[in-house]
């Protein structure tokens, strides 16, 4: 065990509800709480990424009083890539309810299983 | 530069704003529009490809005013032009031989919505073959998987919904592990541009401080990707999202979605981890382990199917173990494989695919075998054609599929004794298993119906002639040749395959 | 009650009123705030009885539980198999954070001459302020053109979904949103009456100052989309089609993202070649500055606003 993770706890943390949204996405039986689950696992991973950025003493890079030295600011990078994993995740969080209310309406059941069985018996 | 160097550029962001413009569009200009736009990137690629095979030596593309490590930049290699043209083929043959199913099955009103997911679809693929950078990879991945899953449920039927949401849960699995390896990747190498991240990870596997992240990120990219591309204990979603959305989508998805993130995946081992620290850390074994297990699982549910779109669709799943093992044989002539088969089964699968539903149309609709019983007769293109898929499946000579078989046997036998026998022995019962099920469906559609059969059949569909589809012909015959060229003039591709490869890294 | 007043002056009082409600004696409400009467939900016998029972057979044919020996050892294997499998997966991961380098240590290996350049010389390369706005918009803007498309072909799929395009299903669409509308609440009305041209004028500032300090176009999008989206709660669908209909939510999305494409395929191509855009880069600082990065966030705004109140109208409606 290396000896960072309490001076990573952010980190630690950030990992944590990783793994919970990761269990709720695979685990959880019914649509809407996949879809919680979703969305915990994608916050997770900015706040790994917002963690990332972070120089202790130093501000938000908006450049202020022409002071463009690199000891002023934190670095910009992972803010970048954060703004784009938030509209990433919008969207696929858009498509997957507007696929639960398709299959809700058609089946009146939000469980997978059940929609599962109830295709078979169409079938037959 | 010359004026053919732009081409890469040209083609990504031709397809991107032709994918905004369909957005106002008709149903019949959307189709116009969208032949001629695929029509246009192919022979971009196309003369791409010959010009990159004169030269020989890959070039960068500054995408923005800002050189390599601050902006972004695509790479444009032998090995990419190559790959580029054979999906923009693929992609066309495919639609144009379900096309008469898109105009059947899909709304009036959401027909063009189908073509921008058809544009963008393409924009994705042909960004991901060309990106040097690792989290535009990323963004692409996503635009991949959104499109991909508007290509399942865009006949709105309750199967295709149900599929659809079964693949987005996986693949937004695939996604945040993807992403989340990409993150610790960046932090402990502090670059996002692949051929920085590769010379940092060699100073950083030497010094030995960050080893323990190192591989649990590239671990995590690998699992990533490879959940995305259906490897064998992930498949769930595949036979309904094949089986049950209309045929050109099946085409499409089974031939070039998957096919994309395998290439991805390839592209992260050669240049931005380097291949040896790869295989040193035994991640293959594991990629070798599942894909035997696919090429094994894969064909027995096969076997048990009784729907001929779902028992094509379990193939793909062998398919995909077979590109599997060779990846995780960890030698050169194993990834030569690889990629051999990812075109040798592109082509057979959308032929095995189009042809399949010709089969399904001659029958009154109905994919269950009793009903496929002599059909082979009463729509001969489609019984010819699909024999020469399965035929390439199986692997008889002459074809594409064996020349793969035959790759992934050479690139075996180079192998450790440990690896070695596992393969051959799979591969020789993934053929048996794969000639049980395919040749039992190639008798059974030449069986002569009995005589009660043959009356209903008829009065529903008649025999399907070449003056009424003639669009669906022409295609088939373009796959077959498709086919038949793999097979036959395979030695000039796998030098290329080979060459390309080595100017990879 | 009191010492002081007759019972009738005190029944006038505040502090009579306070007590009344305290113990509960008269509903303030009933009477003075319009509700509408809801209809009691009555359900007809038999198809009652109808999806109780295949309810029970349903739940009975997946969940049976008491009579299926396989399914209960599966169940309770699965409970185990998933708690050992989210522990691993936590426990690796934290694993890998404790060798993972200190957060805000300056010498990370992240921050090295990449972070640095853009720091130094952002401000002069692009002409932004933000220089996190310079970078998506300037140096990496391949990626932020991928992720408005992902933006753009989500709503896509959200459309074939559940827009509906049929004359009478819409119309029955409309009918049904009618009942559950609120419409002629006049707290929402006389509250959203000054909010909404607050909420619409700081969404637009924020775009426009997307250079120059914290915003830029998703921000400013998103807070105009709430906008417009309190407006039709507020006022209904039949007021916001005056200036906020289908067509315009078709055009607006093309132009802004063709413009996009057409702007990026420009800056890329002199880019690749070396040539001079001839977009002036204006002083730092100005609103009129930075090159293309202030036409791309008001597109980019644009474009977002638009997805959001349509997101939202076809949850509720099907259609605008």
């Amino acid at each position: 065990m290396g000896g960072n993770l309490l001076a990573n706890y952010g980190e630690a943390v950030a990992m944590i509800l990783f793994g919970i949204g990761f269990s709720n996405l695979l685990l959880q039986k019914n649509l809407i709480k996949k879809i919680i689950g979703l969305n915990i696992m994608d916050t997770a991973t900015y706040l790994f990424l917002a963690e990332k950025g972070y120089i202790a003493g130093r501000v938000a890079p908006i450049v202020v009083d022409n002071v463009t030295s690199v000891e002023a600011y934190i670095n910009p990078v992972p803010s970048g890539l954060v703004l784009t994993g938030i509209v990433v995740s919008v969207s696929v969080t858009a498509l997957m309810l507007s696929l639960t209310i398709r299959l809700y309406r058609k089946y009146h059941t939000l469980d997978m299983d059940e929609i599962s069985t109830m295709l078979k018996k169409e079938e037959e | 530069m010359e004026f053919i160097r732009n081409f890469p550029f040209f083609s990504i962001l031709l397809s991107l704003g032709s994918g905004v413009l369909t957005s106002i569009m008709n149903k019949k200009t959307a189709r116009l529009w969208n032949t001629f736009i695929l029509a246009a990137i192919t022979v971009m690629s196309a003369v791409l490809f010959v010009y990159m095979l004169e030269v020989g030596e890959p070039y960068t593309f500054m995408m923005g005013h800002f050189p390599a490590p601050w902006g972004n930049e695509i790479r444009a290699g032998v090995l990419e032009a190559g790959m580029a043209l054979f999906f923009c083929l693929i992609m066309l043959f495919s639609l144009k031989g379900g096309q008469e199913h898109i105009d059947a099955e899909v709304e009036e009103t959401k027909v063009n919505l189908y073509y921008i997911m058809i544009n963008l679809l393409l924009s994705s693929l042909l960004a991901l073959i060309y990106t040097n950078d690792l989290f535009t990879a990323y963004v692409f991945v996503e635009i991949n998987t959104i499109s991909a899953c508007g290509l399942i449920m865009i006949t709105q039927s309750g199967r295709t919904i149900e599929a659809a949401t079964r693949y987005m849960i996986m693949a937004s699995l695939g996604s945040g592990l993807l992403l989340l390896g990409l993150c610790i990747l960046y932090d402990i190498t502090g670059h996002l541009l692949m051929s920085s991240i590769k010379q940092s990870i060699l100073y950083v596997y030497a010094q030995g401080t960050y080893n323990i992240p190192l591989i649990a990120s590239i671990g995590m990219v690998v699992v990533g990707l490879a959940i995305k591309s259906a490897l064998y204990p992930f498949h769930t979603w595949l036979p309904d999202a094949y089986g049950y959305s209309t045929v050109s989508s099946a085409a499409i998805l089974s031939s070039l979605v998957s096919k994309g993130y395998i290439f991805l995946l390839i592209k992260i081992f050669f240049r931005v981890v380097g291949f040896d620290i790869i295989v040193d850390s035994k991640i293959v074994n594991i990629l070798f382990v599942f894909g035997l297990f696919g090429m094994i699982m894969g064909s027995v549910n096969a076997i048990l199917e009784h729907d001929i779109r779902r028992m094509i669709a379990f193939s793909s799943v062998a398919q995909i173990g077979y590109i599997y093992m060779g990846l995780g044989l960890g030698t050169t002539m194993g990834i030569v494989a690889s990629i051999f088969h990812i075109l040798s089964h592109a082509s057979t699968k959308s032929l095995l695919f189009v042809a399949g539903v010709g089969l399904t149309d001659a029958s009154g609709g109905s994919k269950k075998f009793e009903d496929l019983t002599g059909s082979g007769f009463r729509n001969p293109a489609a019984g010819i054609a699909f024999t020469i898929g399965a035929c390439s499946m199986v692997g008889i000579p002459l074809f594409s599929g064996f020349i793969s078989k035959m790759l992934f046997a050479e690139a075996a036998v180079q192998n450790s004794l440990a690896k070695m026998l596992p393969t051959m022995i799979c591969l020789a019962i993934s053929t048996v298993l794969n000639a049980i099920y395919f040749m039992k469906t190639v008798i059974r559609l030449y069986t002569p119906a009995s005589k009660k059969v043959r009356k209903t059949q008829a009065g529903e569909a008649a025999a399907v002639s070449m003056r009424e589809h003639p669009l669906y012909h022409l295609a088939l015959l373009c796959m077959v040749i498709l086919n038949v060229l793999l097979g036959c003039c395979s030695q000039p591709i796998v030098d290329w395959i080979t060459s390309g490869l080595s100017m990879f890294g | 009650m009191s010492r002081l007043l007759s019972e009738e002056e005190y029944r006038k009082t505040k502090a009579f009123k306070i007590r009344r409600w305290y113990r509960g004696e008269k509903d303030p409400y009933l009477g003075k705030v319009e509700m509408k009467p809801q209809k009691p939900f009555t359900e007809d016998i038999k198809t009652q009885k109808q999806r109780i029972h295949d309810e029970a057979i349903l739940r009975r044919n997946i969940y049976d539980i008491e009579h299926n020996k396989k399914l209960q050892i599966f169940s309770k294997f699965y409970k185990v198999v998933s708690i050992v499998f989210v522990f691993t997966l936590i426990a690796i991961l934290l694993y890998v954070v404790s060798y993972l380098p200190p957060v805000g240590n300056a010498a990370n290996p992240d921050n090295n001459e990449v972070a640095s350049k853009y720091i130094e010389d952002g401000m002069k390369d692009t002409g932004a302020v933000n220089i996190v706005t310079g970078m998506i918009l300037d140096y990496r803007a391949f990626d932020t053109l991928g992720e408005s498309n992902v933006l753009f072909i989500a709503t896509c799929t959200v459309l074939i979904l559940l827009r509906v395009d049929n004359r009478s299903k819409k119309k029955e669409e409309e009918e049904n949103d009618r009942l559950y509308e609120p419409k002629n609440d006049i707290i929402l009305q006389k509250v959203a009456f000054f909010l909404v041209p607050m909420i619409i004028i700081f969404g637009i500032y924020v775009i426009l100052n997307g250079h120059l300090s914290p915003g830029g176009g998703f921000s400013g999008g998103a807070i105009i989309g709430s906008g417009l989206i309190l407006y039709v709660n507020a006022f209904g669908f039949k007021k916001i089609e005056r200036f906020f209909t289908q067509k315009t939510y078709k055009w607006i999305c093309f132009v802004a993202l063709l413009f996009y494409c057409l702007a990026k395929t420009y800056s890329f191509y002199c880019g690749a070649h070396h040539l001079e855009t001839g977009i002036p880069l204006g002083t730092p600082g100005d609103i009129l500055s930075s090159g293309l990065i202030l036409p791309l966030n008001i597109c980019v705004g644009m474009v977002v606003a638009c997805t959001m109140y349509a997101f939202y109208a076809m949850f509720r409606k099907g259609g605008f």
